[in-house]
């Protein structure tokens, strides 16, 4: 990681604010939040539910911006474009530059479509000319990759026809199809069995070793954090309170949030994150970053 | 397919019953109603013996029960009794008057279909913006305006004040009849290979098929946009947005299909509902279908004349609605693929 | 999303229905429609001008005349003024929709009540009887009741509300089976409740907000279908001005005296559109509320 903090990062969030509502009675839900991922990491951005974290990754991807009473201010840097705004350049990027997997992957796919034609989509928004059979030879080959033993016969089914544990493994395959730079994984498989939830996790991680993608992993789940990311933000009803590197934040937790949901971890599975109880005006303290992990100072766009 | 067919037997079986259950009715209510029928039948000249042959031809003195079997008996025969009022068999009677309702509301049927169902996917697409408000606004004037309201004043301003459209019946004055094969004027005209009939025949149906359209047009476009706005909720609309799929190819594809299956059930009630509406038309456009003949039975309380026309609209609108559960199976493969497998 | 809302007041939650249905100009412009409407139906012989004109005589020097100042939206041949007569048209409506509803939503309400609460042969039965009403297109039926009937005010009633219940019973019905399950009525059976007390006094309160969104769309709807009777010649007779007549009589004198048709089918379009408005925005203040 030493000599990963000398890239440029893939995506680079600066001061992202984020309101909801009419002009007058804006409800706030992002504070100014900064983070990046540079080439390759795995970061993760762990919070409870309504903490803003799921809203950050849809920004990101240029999901919510054209959406009506959305108020955003900010800069999001991705691939040589501010995505703040939204627009048509995210637009562009999407499936092919960044592309995102989902927290039920049966759900995220169409169920009046079978995988072929929504998997040509996808390669569509990475090649906009290929052929029909030519994306049918690739879509079997991604398949293949993430060890789905019949691709073509995946390939003709609804996703309703197949498990949880498939559905996710197709949605990786769409998601890498296109080689993107940047992965987003919004709590991936929270929707199914943990021993399934963690296959497909292993499974992602192996292929974006393998094709140097940067991750952006969405979690409650301190277990899975733990497992999987190179560094940590933690955030809290629309603040980072605490970034660190994974180790840092495990071993060192400083920030009393980030301590209050470690105590909370249930001891023998590590699992999900309990809604805490109550709330602190602790938990309202000031950002602690931990050594080695401040925000890159260059210049992006 | 063999499932298929079962439950499609199924269906016919269930709509028999429902048959059945109209026929009880309209039979109750013809016999239950004050006053003799026979009487009505024949008007105040009549005299008394003549009434009472006719009360023995058609068993009103019998019990209900009794006449209701005898009314079966026939039925089954596929006769609908005579018409009074014409004096011929109420199934030629409905024969001669179908075939241009039926075609006026097929058509309209597929006006609703090519317009209501474009103008809810535009405007659920441009949720909250111009083109939805336009679609809402059309779709509401379509709702809340009798038939006849949007036949008048279609006829007023395009018939009568721009003269763009016919004011009245199925074919200009100049124009020759095609012989009677079908008694769908497209397609008679066609068969005779008279092009300029076809056009003119064509032309005669745009304003009376539209103005039987708009309400079920509207209730189209409404449910169409309302069911996509809850689609374009759903994961699987925003996955498409994440990967990149063009908004157009969204809007008509992956939002517009799973929409799609609720609305077609809807889409079956208007259509059956322009059986009735088509009344209201075919009396502005003087259009000679079922409605004159309808209306006139009515008023002359020719008893057989309306239990039979009620009972073939009745069978029409369970056929079409028999016909749209078949395409929401056909169309939902969570269905059809059950059906296959179980 | 899992973003959360603004906070709810509960104790708030009239006020927040109605900013929920003022927020929307279209609920507004339908109030605004409906009272006009039913004030000038109310206050028919104060507001308009030729009272007199609602019989069978008018005023034979001003025969056919087309809208002006003294005649707003005309005279028919026999030189009735067509505004006195679209404002006393939509008492008569307004009058026929109320009863219709008045009778009609008790006998499709607890009809659903029965049927979806006891279930078994009694909800077979009564919803089988249900679809064959629902089974023929409601236009078509009441036709059909009218052909056994002398076409009269009363009898045009009569026949719409035979043919409007089953749509009530039906929508209770629904929601019955739905709150059957839940655990308030488990609870009251438990405590021994009788089954008039669970029907009227449990499950029915529940079910006011969709009876009062369907009642007000209604209120159009049965307009819209009285009319249509009428335009057939099989509602309500001369010289009692009925809107649907007046737009079947006008229809002859097209185009040259337009306004006898125009009015009186804007007359129509307009009422069902008000309560098409306000019911539409009743129901979005009713969601904004739970």
């Amino acid at each position: 990681m030493a000599s990963n903090t000398l890239q440029k990062p893939v995506l680079a969030i600066r001061g992202l604010r984020l309101a909801f509502g009419d002009r007058r009675h804006p409800t706030p839900v992002l504070h100014g939040i900064s983070m990046h991922i540079r080439p390759g990491e795995k970061v993760a951005l762990v919070g409870e539910s309504g903490s803003g974290k799921s809203v950050t990754a849809r920004l990101a991807m240029g999901l919510l911006q054209d959406q009506k009473r959305v108020h955003v201010s900010g800069s999001i840097f991705f691939d040589g474009i501010d995505a703040a705004k939204g627009g048509p350049e995210i637009a562009r990027r999407r499936g092919n530059r960044v592309a995102m997997i989902f927290q039920d992957p049966t759900s995220a796919l169409n169920p009046t479509f079978k995988i072929r034609g929504q998997f040509r989509d996808v390669l569509r928004s990475g090649d906009r000319s290929i052929s029909n059979d030519e994306a049918d030879l690739r879509a079997e080959a991604a398949l293949a990759e993430v060890s789905i033993p019949d691709p073509k016969r995946a390939l003709d089914s609804y996703a309703f026809q197949l498990s949880g544990g498939m559905n996710q493994r197709v949605m990786i395959a769409m998601a890498l199809a296109n080689r993107p730079q940047l992965l987003i994984a919004d709590e991936p498989g929270t929707a199914l069995d943990v021993t399934v939830q963690a296959q497909t996790l292993n499974l992602m991680h192996e292929l974006t070793e393998k094709t140097g993608t940067s991750v952006l992993l969405i979690s409650h789940n301190l277990g899975v954090v733990r497992e999987f990311a190179d560094r940590v933000y933690v955030i809290y009803r629309g603040r980072i309170v605490e970034h660190g590197t994974t180790a840092q934040l495990f071993n060192d937790p400083r920030h009393p949030y980030t301590r209050a949901l470690l105590a909370a971890i249930p001891k023998i599975s590590g699992g999900g994150l309990p809604d805490l109880p109550e709330r602190s005006p602790e938990f309202e303290s000031p950002l602690i970053v931990h050594e080695g992990c401040g925000e890159p100072t260059e210049a992006f766009a | 397919m063999a499932n298929i067919l079962r439950s499609l037997l199924h269906r016919l079986g269930a709509a028999l019953i429902v048959l059945i259950g109209i026929s009880m009715l309209i039979f109750a209510i013809a016999r239950v109603m004050p006053g003799d029928p026979a009487r009505i039948a024949l008007g105040p000249n009549a005299t008394a013996e003549q009434v009472a042959a006719l009360r023995l031809e058609r068993h009103l003195d019998a019990s209900l029960p009794v006449q209701y079997f005898e009314f079966v008996k026939s039925l089954a025969r596929g006769d609908l009794g005579t018409s009074l009022y014409t004096n011929r068999p109420v199934t030629t009677d409905i024969a001669q008057f179908l075939p241009a309702t039926l075609e006026l509301v097929l058509v309209s049927g597929i006006l609703m279909v090519l317009i209501g169902l474009p103008l809810g996917i535009l405007s659920a697409h441009f949720r909250g913006r111009f083109p939805d408000h336009v679609g809402r606004l059309i779709a509401l004037l379509g709702v809340c305006t009798p038939a006849f309201v949007w036949g008048v004043i279609l006829q007023l301003v395009l018939g009568y004040f721009w003269g763009w459209f016919p004011i009245e019946g199925q074919l200009a004055q100049s124009t020759v009849a095609p012989p009677l094969v079908t008694g769908f004027m497209l397609i008679d005209t066609l068969l005779a290979g008279d092009g300029a009939a076809f056009l003119d025949a064509l032309h005669h149906l745009i304003l009376p098929s539209l103005a039987l359209a708009m309400s079920g047009l509207g209730q189209t476009a409404r449910l169409t946009r309302s069911n996509m706005n809850e689609v374009y909720e759903r994961p699987y609309v925003e996955m498409a947005r994440a990967y990149g799929f063009p908004a157009r190819r969204i809007a008509t594809r992956y939002a517009f299909r799973p929409a799609l299956i609720p609305t077609l059930t809807i889409l079956g009630l208007e259509f059956a509902a322009m059986l009735g509406n088509a009344f209201l038309v075919e009396k502005v456009f003087g259009w000679p279908g079922l409605s004159r003949y309808g209306v006139e039975v009515i008023l002359r309380k020719d008893l057989d004349a309306i239990v039979g026309t009620v009972l073939i609209i009745a069978a029409a609108f369970l056929i079409v609605n028999i016909i749209v559960d078949i395409l929401v199976n056909v169309i939902n493969p969570r269905i059809r693929l059950a059906a296959g497998r179980a | 999303m899992s973003e959360p809302g603004s906070p709810v007041l509960a104790s708030r939650t009239r006020s927040k229905a109605w900013t929920a249905y003022s927020a929307d100009p279209l609920s507004v412009i339908g109030l605004v429609i409906v009272v006009a409407i039913v004030g000038l139906a109310i206050f028919a012989p104060f507001v308009t001008p030729y009272p007199d004109h609602v019989g069978p005589t008018g005023d034979f020097a001003a025969m056919n005349a087309a809208p002006s100042a003294d005649f707003w939206f005309g005279t028919d041949v026999i030189g009735r003024d067509l505004f006195t007569r679209i404002i006393y048209g939509y008492r008569l409506s307004l009058i026929m929709a109320i009863v219709v509803l008045a009778i009609a939503t008790p006998i499709g309400v607890i009809v659903g009540l029965v049927a979806g609460y006891k279930g078994g042969w009694t909800d077979y039965i009564l919803m089988r009887i249900t679809d064959v009403f629902l089974a023929v297109p409601p236009l078509v039926l009441a036709m059909a009741i009218m052909g056994f009937l002398e076409p009269t005010l009363l009898n045009g009633m009569l026949a719409i509300t035979a043919m409007w219940w089953p749509w009530y019973a039906r929508l209770i019905y629904n929601v019955t089976r739905a709150e059957a399950q839940e655990g308030y009525v488990l609870a009251a059976e438990t405590v021994g409740a009788s089954t008039a007390h669970i029907l009227f006094r449990e499950i029915l309160p529940n079910c006011w907000p969709s009876i009062l969104t369907k009642m007000t769309l209604d209120i159009g709807f049965v307009i819209l279908m009285a009319s249509s009777l009428s335009f057939l010649g099989l509602g309500v007779q001369p010289p009692t001005p009925d809107l649907g007549s007046m737009v079947a009589d006008g229809a002859k004198y097209m185009p040259d005296a337009w306004w006898l048709t125009v009015f009186p089918a804007i007359a129509i379009l307009l009422v069902v559109l008000g309560f098409n408005l306000v019911g539409d925005g009743l129901r979005e203040a009713f969601e904004a509320e739970s």
